[in-house]
């Protein structure tokens, strides 16, 4: 297991980092919140992503995409952490990516790889109903109809899925499940944005009848589970890459001020009932890191056990960035309460990455069932 | 490398007797060599004369030594061969495990070819005097004297916690030859005879039962000059060298049973609450092992692990401890057997008990906190 990085790893992540804390650091985000930015993400920073080729990371050479893989993913993600950068890497580059490549046919690889790689068509995946996600419990029908489906149902929580030109609606169907390329403008579509705590965006879209054709299947019509397997384990090592990045930095930034802040004339960081926080939540970040690293690889070596692996993963991740967060906020003190430091802004979107595509409950228990107990 | 790897298992395969491939059932089945040893069965001692002679009981160690000057590659190859067919490990050994690395790193040539070989063969059994009753996590302010007497040293004062110390046949041992300066100043590191005129041990018993511990005594013992490892009052360097070491070793407890496969073959039904523990601690246990398998790999990259041995001491035996409180809320009533055969005498429960012991030995958890700390987070001392 490659649970180092490689000279081309390294360069890439020296160049993802620089070029995050430079066009995209955590002022951007404040920038888009308090302007109520209309996408919730900077459309020239995602132009200089595609330019960069991070928004082909996963895309096949052979339609114009870089395919570096997924740990190449997962360190553009943990960057995308550290610095907390909106953007529609995840939904696009990653999310659908992925399911383009493994399920897509060729006319349609042929049409939507070279939008994904120039920036130009960004994706939404809409998977979830209700409150907590729960991929095999799909309500939304598709029901035939002529020679194709009519879509009715509701999804929440679908990310980036205000501003996405076209969207992968995972549908119930006669026989299964099955996923279906919607664009935006489909007749008999309601997207309503939500801004979330993170002041990242998703919708919650309506299907009224929406009406599609046999082309707009991905794949072939009851293949929606295998599809999902191989979006969702993509989708939740990248998450825990972020998740790694965001509370990698927030523990730094915790203890930078540890190594300033004063009181009662001295460094607080002199106290050790805050020395043994900090250097707990050290170690569980370097098993954390393990934990995306092995994810990562076993994505790559797509092996039997990827989807327990990453599951495991998502479930770590989920519980270590919170306590990064919260350990930030209390150690930060009041200053940690403000809106003025950026601890808040990672506490807030480590909340939504914990929760996205699974929290550790839900991994938890899918990895006992896993195992038999 | 496949090579190596045909040859190993055939020799392994022609030489392990059928005994030694099975699970260890008790504390007298590991082979701990030793003048006093007593060998549990003739197949005990032909396995460890056999790999010995090989230089397989200490595989990577130079072969002038005893050792079997195997590469790295090759004696994980040897490892992986001896998991594969359940080998037993021919020699437990604080000599391989502690001594000989110091030796090796900071012997000289002469204690080398003196001590290693017996090491290897397991004729000699070593024990570890570190710890005294009033220097326990602030080692450094140890205070067994060691007084120059021309060609030899005279030794006064008490070690505990002297693993095995009772049945050991030599000690390598932190004494103070300088109480002038600072506390690390002063310390050295020298090895003597545990059947020298003076020495005496008795043993500990502890919650568990036994007692593998012991407190040891010296009054007025002699030990020549040339005992001495390193430079006179420069021992400390030794010192921290080992106990990271050990640490390390501490850390890594192999490879454990996965609880799901004990809930398994007990058919335990733990209730909701107990197996969201379990899963809680299954996927803590698998981001560990998969730290441990990191930081081999950066140490073989060439990168110090330095501090971060103490991430893997402290989270390796925390980890340990709640391992086997989960194994004691799964057996229930039968984990707290103390002395029947059912129970292969309280096994479990004196294990368990056994484990408390592992986030203090070593450095304690709250030590290994302070060097996190100071030397990776770069928090200011008190």
């Amino acid at each position: 297991m490659a649970l180092l990085l490689n000279e081309d790893e390294k360069m890439l992540q020296e160049s993802a980092q620089g070029f995050f804390t430079e066009k995209a650091p955590v002022k951007q985000l404040r920038e888009l919140r308090d302007t109520q930015d209309e996408t919730g993400y900077s459309k020239p920073l995602w132009a200089e992503m595609a330019e960069m080729g991070f928004a082909s990371v996963l895309v096949p050479e052979e339609y114009g995409g870089v395919d570096m893989g997924f740990m190449a993913a997962g360190l553009i993600s943990e960057e995308m952490g550290r610095n907390l950068t909106a953007s529609p890497f995840l939904s696009t580059a990653v999310l659908a990516a992925q399911a383009l490549k493994s399920h897509a046919n060729d006319e349609q690889k042929n049409t939507y790889f070279p939008q994904i790689c120039s920036g130009e068509t960004t994706f939404a995946v809409a998977v979830d109903e209700t409150n907590k996600h729960n991929p095999s419990g799909i309500s939304l029908m598709a029901a035939a109809s002529g020679n194709g489906f009519k879509l009715h149902g509701k999804k929440t929580m679908v990310v980036d899925g205000h501003t996405a030109d076209q969207l992968l609606v995972v549908a119930k169907t006669e026989n299964g499940t099955t996923v279906f390329i919607v664009p935006k403008d489909a007749k008999g579509l309601e997207i309503e944005r939500t801004i979330m705590a993170d002041s990242r965006n998703a919708a919650r879209i309506t299907f009224d009848n929406v009406e599609v054709t046999g082309e707009q299947v991905l794949g072939l019509v009851g293949e929606g589970d295998d599809i999902l397997d191989s979006v969702l384990n993509a989708g939740r090592a990248i998450l825990a890459a972020e998740m790694l990045g965001a509370s990698s930095q927030v523990a730094e930034n915790t203890n930078s001020y540890l190594r300033e802040r004063k009181q009662f004339g001295r460094i607080i960081g002199e106290f050790q009932a805050l020395q043994h926080r900090a250097s707990h939540l050290y170690c569980e970040l370097e098993l954390a890191r393990s934990a995306v690293y092995a994810a990562l690889t076993a994505l790559d070596k797509s092996g039997d056990d990827v989807g327990n692996v990453v599951g495991m993963a998502k479930a770590k991740l989920g519980s270590v960035a919170k306590l990064a967060a919260l350990e930030a906020v209390q150690l930060h003190g009041g200053m940690g309460m403000t809106d003025e430091l950026d601890v808040g802004l990672y506490l807030k979107r480590i909340r939504v990455t914990q929760e996205l595509l699974g929290d550790s409950d839900y991994h938890l228990e899918n990895s006992a069932k896993g195992k038999g107990y | 490398m496949e090579e190596f790897r045909k040859e190993t298992r055939a020799w392994l395969e022609e030489n392990c007797p059928p005994k030694m491939r099975e699970p260890l059932r008790n504390e007298k089945d590991a082979c701990w060599g030793g003048r006093n040893w007593v060998f549990q069965s003739e197949d005990q001692k032909i396995w460890l004369e056999r790999m010995a002679a090989k230089g397989w009981t200490a595989p990577s160690w130079p072969k002038e030594y005893g050792g079997g000057g195997l590469t790295r590659a090759e004696a994980k190859v040897l490892q992986q061969e001896m998991n594969a067919i359940g080998a037993r490990s021919p020699l437990h050994s604080f000599g391989i495990w502690m001594l000989g690395p110091a030796l090796l790193k900071f012997g000289s040539e002469e204690q080398r070819l003196r001590y290693l070989p017996e090491i290897c063969r397991g004729e000699i059994r070593w024990c570890q005097g570190y710890s005294e009753p009033n220097a326990g996590s602030d080692l450094a302010s140890l205070a067994t004297k060691a007084e120059d007497k021309g060609d030899h040293f005279l030794v006064n004062g008490q070690k505990v916690w002297t693993s095995y110390a009772d049945q050991a046949d030599w000690i390598f041992c932190l004494v103070r030859t300088d109480n002038t300066g600072k506390k690390h100043h002063g310390i050295s590191f020298v090895l003597f005879d545990m059947e020298s005129d003076g020495v005496s041990t008795k043993p500990i018993l502890l919650i568990s039962g036994r007692s593998p511990f012991c407190e040891t005594f010296f009054e007025d013992v002699k030990v020549p000059k040339e005992n001495l490892v390193g430079e006179l009052d420069k021992g400390w360097s030794i010192a921290k060298y080992l106990l990271t070491h050990e640490r390390e070793m501490i850390g890594d407890y192999g490879e454990v049973k996965p609880l799901s496969q004990i809930i398994a073959e007990n058919c335990y039904t733990p209730n909701p609450i107990l197996r969201a523990k379990i899963a809680e601690f299954e996927v803590d246990a698998w981001a560990f092992a998969q730290t441990m398998s990191r930081m081999v790999m950066e140490a073989k990259a060439g990168a110090s692990l330095g501090a971060k041995s103490s991430m893997l001491k402290y989270y390796g035996t925390e980890l340990n401890k709640r391992r086997y409180e989960l194994m004691m809320d799964l057996a229930g009533h039968d984990g707290l057997e103390w002395e029947s055969e059912r129970s292969n005498d309280g096994q479990l429960a004196r294990s368990w008990l056994r484990t408390k012991g592992n986030s203090i030995e070593g450095g304690t958890s709250e030590i290994q906190l302070n060097i996190i700390s100071k030397h990776i987070l770069q928090l200011p001392g008190a």
